[in-house]
């Protein structure tokens, strides 16, 4: 089975396309007519029929899909008058770059499955995506409303943290659907056969320790642990996420909230350097260059694999998912431990998984209707099936206690299907750590700065397995062709942040005095025109 | 006696494919012969992963073209080419909007790049282009019989190649003929997965929509198989954890 037969899409995908939408965006040329700002009907309105379009992103998984059918089928039962039309993706790139394109043509989806930084983006579009508080707290159809044809969650019965995490400048602009962090899924026995025991809170010391340990060689050139002669002892899936969750452990630079970008920073090119130094080994390398780590560590060809807790049913000999041939597979132990940690007494994690945002119309009472599907999203029957499908967890304190999904959780390693042990033990890592995960800020350009920061670890990963010289004159290039290449330095004048600016030049405050000045007289010029002909009005009167 | 001539008459065939052999490489090498600095396929298989290659070939099939790629910081094109001894895949290889219009099938270029290897396809990467002059368009090499030899049909990979007389199975439980990506989970422009069997032996085969989208006429033949069609088909030899056949073409028989 192939989970992803590679396009190239997967590596490098078409943000630029998005970008370059979302500059006109900004500049407001030839851009959109601005609808009028929305505001909650009094009554929803059944009499009529509606369509709402959802846009949907799965892990190319078809339980989840079908999740998403039942969903809309459960829904339209509810409500009979509205149709919801479903146009599935697997990854968010592709529905950013189509959001972005369709705000141009005002033929954005009702409801859309994003993150949280993407949304920074759209709605530098007047009045494009709907805020949220307003219904979010409407009596009658906001979270737990008494006019609801279904049970769903209140206010306080979603996580809070969660919530928040769809703030942008104070205002909620979209509700969480799933959470899921990071896991380091580990080939225990290869840790044990080279001598360690296993830690419950993994560091990267411990880890690059072992790796380098893993790289020594037989005389036919075979690796020592595994027989073979193919071994990357650790591979990380989204560098992006390695080198933001570096940072915030070590509690080094990366933005600020107002969008200040602190990326280019001395703690950012010595972790780069001990990463380039690993990759220059072969201890190390990453999806974009070798390929999914989930391949690796099935094939005995991996120790340590991070990838997201949703990617966890691919994830261990027994995985219910695998896209290797079965000659390939090699039976060992998978123990799932949290991301490599520098400080394990004060463990960080980055929160990530799909958020819904709804986008604005000229009918609000299709906006109603896009918001109410989208609180569907957040009933228990959804939640459950869908956290169910992979290690995800339910967004709502409602779904977390319903007896199903105790029971689910409880069931663990009951079968290699469903209640796969990897796939829960990783859902669980999340449950049990909400208060140690984190996001980063979200501002216009934020997605932008996320993908500079992977490219950062690409780039320097690239370099050393090329024997390049990774050296300060290396980082001082790649520093600034990354500010360049992601226009960090537009989105930092961009972003309204709260930068403070200094004073105007001098030849800027001319100029405005000047511009007052003819101001002015052409002020004075109509003023007298004016009173001359009211003079003459009156000679004439 | 007879042990004798038998062994002779082999030496002597062996020999002669031998002989063969030697004069088509150096029909292939006069009629391909490479610049100054140029690595032959020979030789670039033979360096090692991240080194520094540099390879002339003939466009035999654009993938895809990507607008101001942002982790290369230029456009980019994602293309399969051939020379007379094997078949190369350049991925995101520096290409502006014009020059994409260019490499239409045969045209010859002079690739720099980083031999790389992602889940067992190996390609150039971070690679700039320049064209040449020469056209040469291949034809697919049937290789069929070398299905489930993994290690022989690796000889072949990112070359043009064919498969005949393979019957189409179900691609689930379901019995649908082919899926929307590889479990069903896609719609419509998704790429394509079937199975096809060969002596009791069953492939996955894929239709690549960045190389052939839901307006090709591969596209669309490959929606209207029925299982049990016994079909031929064209296709490239892409490899992901094993071979993964990219297809281009495909008739009934």
């Amino acid at each position: 089975m192939k989970r992803f037969g590679r396009s190239s899409a997967g590596r490098s995908g078409k943000l630029f396309l998005a970008a370059c939408a979302a500059a006109s965006l900004l500049t407001g040329c030839h851009g959109p007519m601005a609808i009028d700002t929305f505001s909650v009907p009094e009554k929803f309105d059944s009499s009529r029929n509606m369509e709402i379009t959802f846009w949907a992103k799965n892990d190319t998984n078809k339980t989840q899909t079908k999740i998403y059918a039942d969903a809309i089928d459960s829904f339209e039962k509810l409500y009979p008058n509205v149709k919801v039309n479903l146009r599935l993706y697997t990854n968010y790139g592709d529905i950013y770059n189509d959001v972005i394109t369709n705000i141009a043509t005002r033929t954005t989806p009702n409801v859309c499955i994003t993150y949280p930084d993407h949304i920074a983006t759209y709605k530098t579009g007047a009045n494009v995506v709907v805020p949220l508080d307003e219904l979010i707290a409407d009596e009658q159809y906001g979270l737990g409303g008494t006019e609801l044809a279904f049970d769903g969650p209140s206010v306080s019965e979603v996580i809070p943290q969660f919530l928040e995490e769809g703030k942008i400048d104070g205002v909620t602009y979209a509700i969480p659907f799933m959470r899921s962090t990071e896991a380091c899924y580990v080939n225990k026995s290869y840790v044990e056969k080279l001598g360690y025991e296993l830690p419950e809170v993994l560091t990267w010391d411990f880890i690059w320790e072992v790796s380098e340990a893993a790289m020594e060689k037989d005389k036919n050139g075979n690796f020592l642990v595994n027989g073979q002669n193919v071994l990357i002892p650790f591979i990380y899936k989204s560098t992006d996420n390695m080198m933001i969750q570096m940072l915030k452990q070590l509690n080094a630079g990366y933005s600020t909230d107002g969008g200040e970008i602190l990326l280019f920073n001395d703690t950012t090119k010595q972790l780069l350097q001990e990463i380039g130094g690993h990759a220059q080994t072969r201890a190390f390398s990453t999806f974009a260059v070798a390929g999914y780590p989930a391949n690796f560590l099935n094939a005995g060809q991996c120790i340590f694999a991070v990838d997201s807790t949703a990617g966890a049913t691919w994830m261990g000999s027994d995985a219910p998912l695998v896209d290797i041939s079965e000659s390939k597979l090699v039976q060992f132990e998978t123990a799932v431990r949290m991301v490599p940690q520098a400080d394990p007494e004060n463990p960080q994690m980055i929160s990530q998984g799909p958020s819904v945002c709804i986008f604005n119309k000229p009918d609000s009472q299709e906006v109603l209707a896009s918001w109410l599907f989208a609180q569907y999203l957040m009933t228990d029957d959804v939640q459950i099936a869908y956290s169910s499908t992979e290690g995800y967890v339910p967004v709502t304190g409602k779904a977390r206690e319903n007896e199903r999904y105790q029971d689910y959780l409880a069931r663990k390693g009951e079968d290699n299907k469903e209640h796969y042990s990897v796939k829960i033990e990783a859902a669980e890592l999340m449950l049990d750590n909400v208060e140690h995960t984190f996001v980063t800020p979200v501002f216009n350009g934020s997605a932008s700065l996320r993908d500079a920061a992977g490219h950062l670890v690409e780039d320097t990963v690239k370099s050393a397995r090329r024997k390049k010289p990774v050296d300060e004159a290396y980082f001082s290039s790649l520093f600034a062709d990354t500010e360049k290449l992601y226009r960090l330095d537009q989105i930092a004048s961009s972003s309204g942040g709260k930068k403070e600016l200094g004073p105007l030049p001098a030849t800027s405050i001319a100029l405005l005095a000047g511009l007052a000045v003819i101001w002015l007289l052409i002020g004075c010029y109509m003023l007298t025109g004016y009173i001359k002909k009211r003079k003459t009005e009156n000679k004439q009167g | 006696m007879k042990k004798y001539l038998a062994v002779m008459m082999a030496l002597a065939m062996t020999a002669g494919m031998g002989m063969a052999a030697m004069a088509a490489e150096t029909e292939a090498e006069a009629d391909d012969p490479k610049g100054e600095g140029v690595m032959t396929y020979e030789e670039f298989m033979n360096a090692e992963v991240d080194d520094e290659v540099v390879v002339e070939a003939y466009v035999q099939a654009k993938q895809a073209w990507y607008e101001g790629n942002e982790s290369r910081g230029t456009d980019t094109a994602t293309v399969y080419a051939q020379d007379h001894d094997g078949g190369y895949f350049f991925y995101d290889m520096e290409c502006s909007a014009e020059d994409y219009e260019k490499l239409v099938p045969g045209t010859k270029i002079k690739v720099t790049g980083y031999k790389a290897e992602w889940s067992g396809e190996i390609e150039i990467a971070d690679a700039t282009f320049e064209f040449e002059d020469g056209e040469y368009i291949a034809e697919p090499v049937d290789v069929t019989e070398l299905l489930g030899d993994e290690e022989a049909i690796a000889a072949y990979q990112n070359q043009k190649v064919a498969f005949k007389g393979l019957t189409v199975e179900a691609a689930d439980d379901s019995g649908a003929a082919f899926l929307y990506n590889w479990d069903g989970s896609g719609t419509d422009g998704n790429d394509l997965y079937f199975n096809v069997s060969l002596d009791g032996n069953t492939y996955s085969f894929t239709v690549e929509s960045y190389l052939c989208d839901n307006t090709t006429d591969v596209y669309k033949a490959v929606k209207e198989l029925k299982v049990g069609d016994v079909v031929d088909l064209e296709g490239f030899l892409y490899w992901y954890e094993g071979i993964n056949p990219h297809i281009t073409a495909v008739s009934v028989q």
